[in-house]
């Protein structure tokens, strides 16, 4: 029957696994974040059962498997369904972008529902499964499928009534499915204590994973977990998992280590004095930087210069605003005459505003995960970061926020971070939290003396890079950040506000700007 | 009609190859027809292994599977059809049912 199966496949499993110890053949599954904490996918050519809760997932994330399988790895999958028609299927894929029928009709998909109503059938005598072994195996071989889901089969309990046949007949599925060659997702409902109702997970012994969704400080979060995987190494712990309309993204908690590539080249801040200050040139690119100070000490305005610069030399900065919508910054922006319409127009500049509290923590860090991987930015800026720690504990905060450096990193995306920090105390202390997976931390101030209020900034920290030690004034102009040439008092403390004016002095490479009226500088 | 014009009892059995099941199936089938539907019944079997893919289009899962296609509505009995009473039952058919 299926002899003249497509063996120009490079990716076979081996012909007897056995134990002979082979490495373990897999089958990606194309799931973001999956692949990687599986190690390249799932056993293939074997069952792997996903297991979980009512609404935990399990169907939506088996069928992106068959999806996948049949767009980007060339392998058509059979979806039999015991719960739901092909019309739901169909609307279920819908709702994460994937259209099941056209699939169907390329005959790279094949949806069977199997429907077994206890009250429409009469039982008189011994009887088998060998039905649905011969309309799965027809299924398979009429598409040539590499892939098959079975969703869930646990309803064959329910729907006939010798249980013990149902068992042995399972225990013969199983093992059939291994002779076809199928890689295979079967998935089961648990209840309180038990992976799955009816003991699924003693016929599938390669993989099983847990899906589970629960509810955090008024957030749903959905876990994965590994819980076996024979032959192959994996990590134990859950992972968060997003579900929306791109499908299914597994963000790994673990890190993606430091081997990434440190880069030499330089990217502008943005603000020509800044630029100065870290040795005329900027950040590093791939560089993380924290911008860190209280309410109003122009945090956001860095942000945005960064922003106007990336975007001016014609690179894509994604930018996460967690309390300002996008036309709220471009028109606070305008005022001190950055103008970032332009660069959202032409698709340079993306701005994502979303409360932080619209999603959990860890949906946030996904859905930015997927942003950034979607659209590719060369920079990217979240303002602020500390509206994320109001979601989580700190730690957690840290932990994710590691992650998603890390990520950046790899891909050389220079990040900028600001920080809001509680007035009246000292923000180093209380950034000391994020700081430490910073790069480059700068601290942004109003320093209150002689009656007015001076804003400045000082680099608390510069990896790799020779750095300005001083507290330097600025002043917020019509034509953005300017900073003020250092002026010393003769005891060599640095003088701001009106103390520099009546000590104006200046330095090399400065020069003393006016007041709310500057030169334009370039962006 | 109820009573008068003879019913036709069109009876179609699913099975997979010759298997044990599937020999006791038809086994017990005739002979329950003979003695219940004599004259009355046509039966006709479908051999999955030959043509597989009307397993999908008759949503058959369970093999033997006898369907009650004439008279309606369509019934379903699974099994090797050795329990008498239930198939008899299962398909309407009043035992020792006797001629209109």
């Amino acid at each position: 029957m299926f002899m003249t199966a497509g063996v120009r496949r490079p990716k076979r499993a081996p012909k007897r696994v056995g134990n002979g110890r082979r490495p373990l053949a897999k089958a990606p599954t194309g799931i973001p974040g999956l692949d990687e904490i599986t190690n390249g996918g799932l056993p293939r050519g074997r069952p792997t059962l996903v297991c979980g809760g009512a609404g935990c997932g399990k169907t939506l994330l088996a069928m992106e498997f068959l999806v996948r399988g049949a767009l980007e790895f060339n392998e058509p999958g059979v979806f039999m369904s015991f719960e739901e028609t092909p019309d739901d299927l169909v609307e279920n894929g819908r709702s994460l972008g994937f259209d099941l029928q056209r699939l169907s009709a390329r005959r790279r998909l094949l949806l069977d529902h199997v429907r077994l109503e206890r009250a429409e059938l009469t039982e008189a005598g011994e009887y088998d499964l060998e039905g649905l072994f011969i309309r799965l195996g027809h299924a398979i071989d009429s598409i040539r499928a590499k892939r098959v889901v079975l969703d869930t089969i646990e309803l064959l309990f329910s729907g006939l009534s010798d249980r013990a046949l149902v068992r042995a007949e399972l225990g013969r599925l199983f093992r059939w499915l291994k002779t076809k060659r199928v890689t295979a997702i079967v998935t089961g409902e648990g209840d309180a204590g038990h992976l799955t109702r009816h003991g699924l997970e003693e016929y599938v012994s390669d993989c099983v994973i847990l899906l589970d969704q629960r509810v955090m400080e008024q957030s749903a979060t959905r876990r994965l977990r590994i819980i076996k995987y024979r032959g192959s190494a994996h990590g134990g712990n859950e992972m968060p998992f997003l579900i929306d309309d791109h499908g299914v993204s597994v963000l790994p908690i673990t890190s993606l280590g430091l081997a990434h590539q440190v880069s030499t080249s330089h990217v502008s801040t943005g603000v020509v004095g800044l630029d100065a200050m870290f040795g005329k040139k900027g950040y590093y690119r791939g560089n993380s930087v924290l911008a860190s100070g209280t309410a109003g000490t122009g945090k956001s305005s860095v942000a945005a210069h960064f922003a106007q610069a990336t975007c001016g030399r014609g690179e894509r900065c994604l930018y996460f605003a967690f309390e300002e919508s996008a036309s709220q910054i471009a028109r606070n922006m305008r005022s001190i005459g950055i103008d970032l319409e332009p660069w959202m127009r032409r698709d340079l500049l993306r701005v994502h505003s979303q409360r932080p509290t619209a999603l959990g923590l860890e949906a946030h860090l996904v859905a930015m995960h997927r942003l950034i991987e979607d659209w590719k930015p060369r920079v990217v800026i979240v303002d602020p970061v500390t509206n994320m720690i109001a979601i989580g504990s700190e730690t957690e905060v840290k932990a994710m926020l590691a992650r998603l450096i890390d990520f950046m990193k790899l891909r050389q995306i220079t990040a900028l971070f600001t920080s809001l920090t509680e007035g009246g105390r000292a923000a180093e202390r209380t950034d000391l939290g994020v700081s430490s997976l910073m790069d480059v931390w700068m601290l942004l101030g109003n320093q209150e003396a002689n009656g007015e209020r001076n804003r400045t900034i000082q680099i608390v920290k510069a990896r790799g890079m020779a750095h300005s030690n001083q507290v330097r004034e600025f002043v917020m102009t019509a034509d953005g950040i300017k900073l003020v040439a250092v002026s010393r008092r003769s005891d060599g403390s640095v003088a701001i506000g009106s103390a520099r004016g009546a000590q104006q002095q200046k330095t090399p490479g400065d020069k003393p700007v006016p007041r709310r009226r500057g030169r334009r500088q370039g962006a | 009609m109820k009573n008068g014009a003879r019913r036709t009892w069109r009876l179609r059995l699913y099975v997979a190859g010759q298997t044990p099941k599937s020999i006791a199936a038809l086994a017990n089938l005739k002979r329950l027809c003979e003695e219940h539907l004599a004259g009355r019944y046509r039966i006709e079997i479908v051999d999955l292994v030959k043509q597989p893919q009307l397993a999908r289009r008759d949503e058959i899962v369970v093999i033997p599977t006898l369907v009650r296609q004439l008279p309606p509505p369509i019934r379903k009995i699974i099994g090797d059809l050795s329990n008498q009473q239930k198939v008899l039952l299962g398909l309407d058919v009043l035992p020792g049912e006797p001629e209109a």
